[in-house]
């Protein structure tokens, strides 16, 4: 019976596991395959890798793609740790009745779904393209702005602060330290491991953020990876093997900054809910 | 000794009180440089977050092409009720949460319990590869399950040659097949991500309890109802409310697996105002309205996540 019970447990853990790593086993032989082995199913690698990629390189606009994204990811990654950081920060260590009002106010934002507030949000950079090119509709300045900052960064920055040694804060300001002095000198230097996984968060949603950038951005140009992607999947004479190698490129970047960082992500992930 | 004390004491005293009196005024600033701190924030959340919402709730009562707009009242209220796109958009996205949310946090507690086994073997091995599907966006992995539930995928080619099927399923063109692959996807997307809140929970319970509870003679599933369930609680309420707003504003799955069809039997309230604002001639006023909907839903499935998790207390 107890055999049988263990037996049972492995048998499903290991259908599960295998369900969960097909499409990536599969993605990656399929890189190495033509596109029509692709269609057929096959499972074994083939010789057509560097025929893949060339033909990917050289037909679709990965390159420009790959640097749109890259430079969103990043702008919006640095600009949402320093915003929410410190509004984090100030929201714990300078508690008053008034922040934690405000506080409160702004956690309701997390409730908001995007796709109601999507039409208001491009008709906004709509009204500014004139003026402000650099943030109208088109813009890469338009699809970072929305995400600068968000309420639940600044809610997990606020609970990690609340672990954050307040003597150090008090040294800081006893040395002489301008408020601004102990944040950047004190706090940031601190806190790295909060930076780095609310990093790695903050960059995948930016990386494979696809509904706000499909409606802001509008020429071939400008697309992000995920916009290209959907495209290509989209098309009516698909080569899938060129496909596979572009979804594998998208793919890359967040799969290693998981296997790397482990620890982090997952921290990233927890730090929202303790406390 | 004693001058010596009384020494200090009077060096002390008036240093003392200075140090009261600059702590005084230093909290003062103290408040006015914690409001700089968060500022910037606060406008940022209500530029991009709360004046949209305002603005949408004033477009849900206005009509018209484009940035024509005025006002018409309840009209595109009573239109949702006759519009059957609307209605189909309404019924998918709620199948898609009745079904999807209570079988991936049913899956992600019962593999999260598997996996606190500490007599388990390659237990690490197992948590990374349910937890893998995390990784990919939702884009990626969309076009990967539209090819693999192909009518020439693998999947079809499995059910064929190992005679589940005696022919192909034209999975994506059939109203119901359609939506049980999305549901697929979507569990297959979301169940290890779920499952680590729930392991990193299990971690934090006492092993004695269930010690006792095994004296007491209590079985697995009575163990697992009656100590692990209640003692997650927080933490299934909390991935039950994150997964039902999530699932309520499905997208991109919808989008890059069926495109809402066939017909509109995959069409999501989320697909449906972006095609209402950016695919068909835009209609701002009517999107808005739609959009309402989700807000709508959200606040009440919210409130009723917690009143249930509250009265079981």
């Amino acid at each position: 019976m107890k055999i049988f019970q263990r037996a049972s447990i492995y048998t499903f853990l290991t259908i599960a596991a295998i369900v969960s790593i097909f499409p990536f086993l599969w993605m990656i032989v399929s890189v190495t395959n033509k596109s029509v082995d692709v269609t057929q199913g096959r499972l074994l690698p083939g010789t057509h890798l560097v025929a893949n990629l060339q033909k990917l390189f050289e037909t679709v606009d990965i390159v420009p793609a790959l640097i749109n994204s890259t430079i969103i990811a990043l702008i919006s990654t640095v600009l949402t740790l320093l915003l929410a950081s410190l509004a984090g920060y100030g929201f714990e260590m300078f508690r008053s009745r008034g922040k934690d009002i405000v506080f409160t106010i702004l956690l309701l934002s997390m409730m908001i779904p995007f796709a109601a507030i999507m039409v208001p949000l491009y008709r906004m950079f709509g009204s500014v393209t004139n003026t402000m090119p650099l943030f109208g509709i088109d813009s890469l300045g338009a699809v970072i702005l929305p995400t600068a900052t968000t309420a639940f960064f600044i809610f997990f920055f606020r609970q990690n602060t609340k672990m954050f040694p307040k003597d150090l804060v008090e040294a800081g300001r006893i040395d002489g330290l301008s408020e601004l002095g102990v944040f950047f000198r004190i706090y940031v230097p601190t806190m790295k491991t909060t930076y780095a996984a609310a990093a790695i968060i903050t960059f995948m949603n930016s990386w494979n953020n696809y509904l706000w950038p499909l409606v802001i951005l509008q020429s071939p140009e400008k697309r992000t990876i995920p916009l290209l992607i959907s495209n290509l999947g989209s098309s009516y004479s698909p080569d899938y093997g060129v496909i596979m190698s572009a979804i594998v490129i998208a793919t890359l970047p967040t799969a290693l900054v998981f296997f790397l960082m482990q620890k982090h992500f997952v921290a990233g992930m927890m730090g929202s809910v303790k406390g | 000794m004693s001058q010596q004390l009384t020494k200090k004491n009077e060096l002390d005293l008036p240093l003392r009180h200075k140090e009261t009196k600059r702590q005084k005024t230093n909290l003062y600033f103290r408040k006015k440089v914690g409001w700089l701190f968060v500022i910037i924030s606060i406008i940022a959340i209500t530029i991009f977050n709360f004046y949209p919402m305002v603005q949408a709730f004033l477009l849900s009562f206005q009509s018209g092409m484009g940035s024509n707009l005025e006002y018409v009242g309840l009209a595109n209220w009573k239109r949702l009720f006759g519009d059957p796109t609307f209605i189909a958009a309404l019924t998918n996205t709620s199948i898609f949460l009745l079904i999807q949310v209570p079988l991936m946090i049913v899956l992600a507690l019962f593999l999260s319990v598997l996996l606190n086994d500490p007599t388990l073997k390659f237990k690490s091995f197992f948590r990374i590869a349910i937890f893998l599907p995390c990784v990919t966006s939702l884009v990626a992995y969309s076009v990967i399950f539209k090819y693999l539930f192909g009518v020439d995928g693998i999947i079809n080619q499995f059910l064929v040659n190992f005679g589940f099927a005696s022919q192909a399923v034209n999975f994506l063109a059939d109203p119901f097949w359609a939506k049980v692959v999305i549901i697929l996807a979507i569990t297959w997307r979301w169940t290890g991500y779920n499952m680590i809140f729930y392991l990193s929970a299990l971690q934090n319970v006492d092993k004695s309890i269930y010690e006792a509870a095994r004296i007491d003679g209590a079985n697995a599933i009575q163990q697992f109802f009656q100590i692990t369930v209640p003692m997650l609680k927080p933490i299934i309420l909390f991935t039950s409310i994150t997964s039902t707003i999530g699932t309520l504003q499905i997208f991109d799955e919808v989008v890059n697996i069926t495109n809402g069809g066939p017909g509109n039997a995959t069409i999501s309230i989320s697909q449906y105002i972006y095609n209402l604002s950016f695919k068909y001639t835009p209609d701002f006023g009517y999107a808005s309205t739609v959009s309402y909907v989700i807000v709508i839903l959200v606040v009440i499935l919210s409130i009723i996540q917690f009143r249930v998790a509250g009265e079981k207390k």
